[in-house]
């Protein structure tokens, strides 16, 4: 049986479901189109009356903390992943849940990581429905073979906090691990044996979801500072032996490439960047995950170095190599969504210029502004490309999903984008003629930069003009996706059964692109 | 065909091994070709890869066999080298199955071609070869030798035959590195057919082996109707090869180069390898004297330490200094540094434009010497200092018309 008969052709000509899982749903209409009416969702009105007169919100267990929160079938959990890889609380609320045999719960994760294919269990026995938010490797495999029983929905960063903040995602429950808090709930990720960064991730689940849970494995007395998450908005905390592992924080994506052929395009970038310009006194970049990215990060430090150049910002995304920029002056400041490793957790920590940020100062769509476009350059990745300049993050060639979507989509409105990706990996083609899964337009995609030439989105006639008499190998997309086919030769394209198993949501909450079940 | 063995197994999985494949043919009495295919790509290439292997057992007259390939994105010239490789453990076969060549074709390249880096490929490892032209080494060397293991020797030679026919090379000259002779002798029937610049000759020790070789490639050139020059760069290796260098270097006309082995001549010698390199000094004199005799390349040993360019920095200086034109390397992290260091600085740039400035003004007035202000010029001096010019013009370190160009 199809869970979703009632299918519409989006602006971006992909067929997207009307409905998601008994909710009406947008379809995407084109950048900066759609802009809903209303008021921003509000959670019912508490009163401190209600609380502990002394701010003693600690309860014995998480078990306990749940129940409290009035736990019970079709609620909408949410987590974080500031632990990265190394969380461990999502699983253990599933498993909570099942012994409590509460059914058809929504799992809404800022992302999920490889630890969580834990929860495919939970999935197949019904005590998960779905989830929305991101379904990583094992998670990802599941859903494309059309196995977890609602509609999956992937969102952005920033999609995250429009969806909590106009009412498409309302959590009832969210369970956010601190490295540090009070009693009261005050919180953040900085101190004690568990620091992980930044908490950025849930500060709009702290501040809407009906029950908040602060869980950590270091006490301190009143006040905890700084307060990431406020207490004010918190209703249980928990102490624990061991709220996450900070050191899985440095997953594989973390540390720079030493594959030559990933530093090769690493340093094509950076030139790039210096020959048209992009890297000039007072800029601002953001490089995110990935081998390529950092090594990115580490050739414009080279490149600023040997010219005196001084960026104003930085994005992190911190990692050992942008600390190492700030702490020698060549970045006055890095606001910081997530920290990717433990020298960017201690330099927050430390240094009041390397600043925690949110999805909702950084890429979020329901506020007055955002500073995403403020940004001279974002360097991401993809899984693929078209020839159009449309991008895709979230399923590989043979169509099945494998990762999250992240800050990509919100990250595309720097003033101008870059992906370093090779043009092939093994015998799969990066550069296709038509992407498998949209979630980028092409509009918002300036620069390709691979292994065998860069290729400049034909709307970038100011790119064009800065490199005209430069060496760099600027080819035509056309040419290159060629290449790629004579190497690897003309690959099938994926089979897919006539069922939506997942939609890709756009930043503003309509829907871009649908996931199909795998034939 | 007749089976003398009744399985073929060629190629790698597992691990960490990335764009090969590792093929099984079993060939039986009856039931047809049965395929079993394990492939990260299959729901992409499946079909492609089992047409080519059942077109391929049918090009050998293989009607009945079990084939199983574990596939890790092999490209289809890599699983073409791995089948024809396991079918030969079969049986002999006096055919090959060759893929379709490159369509950048094949550039000849001259006696004193810049070799300021040749980097090494093991020839049994295909993730390594796909994508080497892009660091633009001087010179890639396609390794049959040391980088193989002995019981991979065969398809090893089978897989670089491929890659000569399909791989990119860009700008880099072609080279292959034979087993050492005897069995080096067969490596190049299959090699010298599909295009090589230069082949080097491992472990070379008299000037006999250099005329083996050379009239090996010969007779292969004349069978063929191949046109292009196959250089040799017979690499030294041992005392005995140090004592006969200037023999070796002046063996035969087609010897471009001379390299040093350091690892085997160290252990030759009983020493162990520094970074200083005083206990190689003697035999690195020799060979680029022997060299600069026989006016041919003289090419230093690679340096081991992947992760100390600063080491390799010192090193290629030092080497450049004793009189070097250009060294091996094992990783392409390696090449630029080298480039860097055996470049022409802008002094000597700047030296090398007056002596070429002097010698041509002594050519227009028909001078038969040429003077630098008080000094005469000798003419090997005039001649390197077109080299370094050269040099420094294909390096783009000054414009090409940089003589016309001058003030009047």
């Amino acid at each position: 049986m199809k869970k979703y008969d009632k299918l519409v052709t989006n602006a971006a000509g992909r067929i997207v479901p009307e409905e998601i899982n008994g909710q009406v749903a947008v379809p995407y209409q084109g950048i900066g189109k759609y802009k809903p009416d209303g008021h921003k969702f509000g959670q019912a009105i508490s009163s401190c009356a209600d609380y502990p007169a002394d701010g003693n919100k600690l309860v014995p267990t998480l078990r306990e903390a749940l129940i409290k929160s009035g736990l019970k079938d079709g609620m909408v959990i949410s987590t974080h992943h500031h632990f990265r890889d190394g969380d461990l609380l999502s699983n253990q609320i599933f498993d909570i849940a099942r012994e409590l045999g509460v059914k058809n719960l929504v799992w809404a994760p800022s992302a999920s990581f490889p630890c969580h294919e834990y929860l495919i269990k939970y999935l197949e026995d019904g005590t998960i429905n779905r989830i929305e938010g991101s379904m990583n490797g094992p998670l990802g495999r599941f859903t494309s073979e059309g196995k977890m029983a609602g509609l999956a929905v992937l969102r952005s960063h920033g999609g995250r906090y429009q969806a909590i903040q106009d009412g498409d995602l309302k959590i009832d429950i969210t369970v956010i691990g601190a490295a540090c808090c009070d009693s009261f709930g005050n919180a953040n990720g900085l101190n004690g044996t568990s620091a992980s960064g930044g908490l950025g991730f849930a500060l709009a689940d702290s501040q809407y979801a009906s029950k908040v849970i602060v869980v950590t494995d270091h006490l301190v007395d009143f006040p905890c500072i700084p307060w990431q998450i406020q207490g004010n908005d918190v209703d249980y905390t928990v102490l624990v032996d061991k709220v996450g592992i900070p050191e899985k924080i440095v997953s594989g994506t973390t540390q720079i490439t030493k594959s030559p052929d990933r530093l090769l395009l690493a340093e094509l970038t950076a030139r790039f960047c210096d020959v048209t310009g992009i890297i000039h006194e007072g800029f601002s970049f953001q490089a995110g995950a990935g081998g390529t990215a950092l090594a990115v990060g580490d050739f414009f430090y080279k490149i600023m170095k040997e010219k005196g150049i001084k960026a104003r910002f930085a994005r992190g995304g911190s990692n050992l190599y942008l600390v190492k920029m700030l702490e020698e002056g060549y970045v006055d400041y890095i606001l910081d969504g997530q920290t990717f490793d433990l020298f960017g957790v201690k330099s927050m920590a430390v240094n009041p210029n390397h600043v925690m940020t949110t999805p909702y100062t950084s890429y979020n769509y329901h506020g007055k502004g955002n500073f995403a476009g403020i940004v001279d350059v974002a360097i991401l990745g993809a899984t693929e490309i078209d020839v159009n300049f449309n991008g895709n993050v979230v399923t590989h060639s043979d169509g099945c999903l494998l990762h999250g979507i992240g800050g990509w989509q919100n990250c595309l409105f720097a003033k101008t984008v870059i992906m370093p990706i090779p043009l092939f990996r093994d015998r799969i083609p990066v550069i296709v003629d038509q992407v498998t899964t949209l979630c980028g337009p092409g509009e918002l995609i300036d620069v390709i930069v691979t292994e065998r030439g860069i290729c400049i989105n034909p709307l970038r006639t100011d790119l064009i003009e800065k490199v005209k008499d430069s060496d760099l190998p600027i080819v035509n997309i056309n040419d290159l996706k060629q290449e790629a086919e004579r190497v690897c030769g003309r690959p099938e394209k994926p089979k897919f059964a006539d069922e939506v198993v997942a939609a890709v949501k756009w930043v503003d909450g309509t829907i871009i692109d649908s996931i199909w079940k795998l034939a | 065909m007749n089976f003398k063995k009744s399985l073929g197994v060629a190629g790698n999985s597992g691990g960490k091994i990335r764009s090969d494949c590792q093929v099984t043919i079993e060939p039986a009495d009856s039931g047809g070709i049965v395929i079993d295919l394990k492939s990260k790509v299959k729901s992409m290439y499946g079909t492609d890869i089992i047409r080519q292997i059942n077109e391929m057992l049918d090009f050998f007259g293989i009607a009945n066999a079990r084939v199983e390939m574990i596939d890790s994105g092999a490209l289809s010239w890599v699983i073409a080298a791995r089948i024809e490789a396991a079918i030969r453990q079969l049986g002999d076969t006096d055919k090959s199955w060759l893929p379709s060549p490159n369509p950048n074709g094949i550039k000849p390249t001259p006696i004193d071609q810049r070799r300021f880096s040749r980097l090494y490929l093991p020839g049994n490892s295909p993730s390594l070869m796909i994508n080497a032209f892009l660091h633009k080494p001087d010179g890639l060397i396609l390794d049959l030798e040391d980088s193989v293991a002995p019981e991979k020797k065969a398809e090893a030679r089978i897989l670089v035959r491929n890659a000569l026919r399909v791989l990119d090379f860009g700008d880099s000259e072609r080279m292959v590195r034979i087993n050492q002779l005897p069995a080096g002798l067969s490596d190049l029937d299959f090699l010298i057919p599909q295009g090589v610049n230069l082949v080097l000759l491992p472990k070379c020790e008299s000037a006999g082996q250099v005329l083996g070789i050379t009239e090996r490639i010969r007779d292969i050139s004349l069978d063929k109707s191949l046109r292009n020059e196959v250089w040799i760069m017979p690499i030294i290796e041992s005392a005995k090869g140090v004592v006969n260098a200037y023999e070796i270097a002046s063996a035969s006309p087609k010897v471009a180069a001379l390299a040093i082995g350091l690892e085997d001549y160290t252990a030759d010698l009983g020493v162990r390898r520094t970074e200083e390199a005083t206990e190689s000094f003697y035999a690195r004199s020799v060979l680029v004297n022997a060299c600069r005799a026989a006016g041919i390349q003289a090419i230093d040993s690679v340096f081991s330490d992947v992760d100390d360019m600063e080491g390799l920095g010192n090193t290629v200086k030092r080497s450049r200094a004793m009189g070097f034109d250009g060294m091996g390397c094992i990783h392409p992290r390696q090449i630029a540094v080298i480039h860097e260091n055996f470049k022409p600085d802008t002094e000597e740039i700047e030296k090398a434009k007056k002596i070429v400035i002097a010698f041509m003004e002594a050519q227009k007035k028909g001078l038969g010497v040429v003077s630098l202000g008080s000094k005469m010029i000798d003419p090997p001096v005039v001649k390197r200092a077109q080299k370094t010019i050269a040099q420094a013009i294909e390096l783009s370190l000054i414009e090409k018309n940089w003589y016309e160009m001058l003030p009047q």
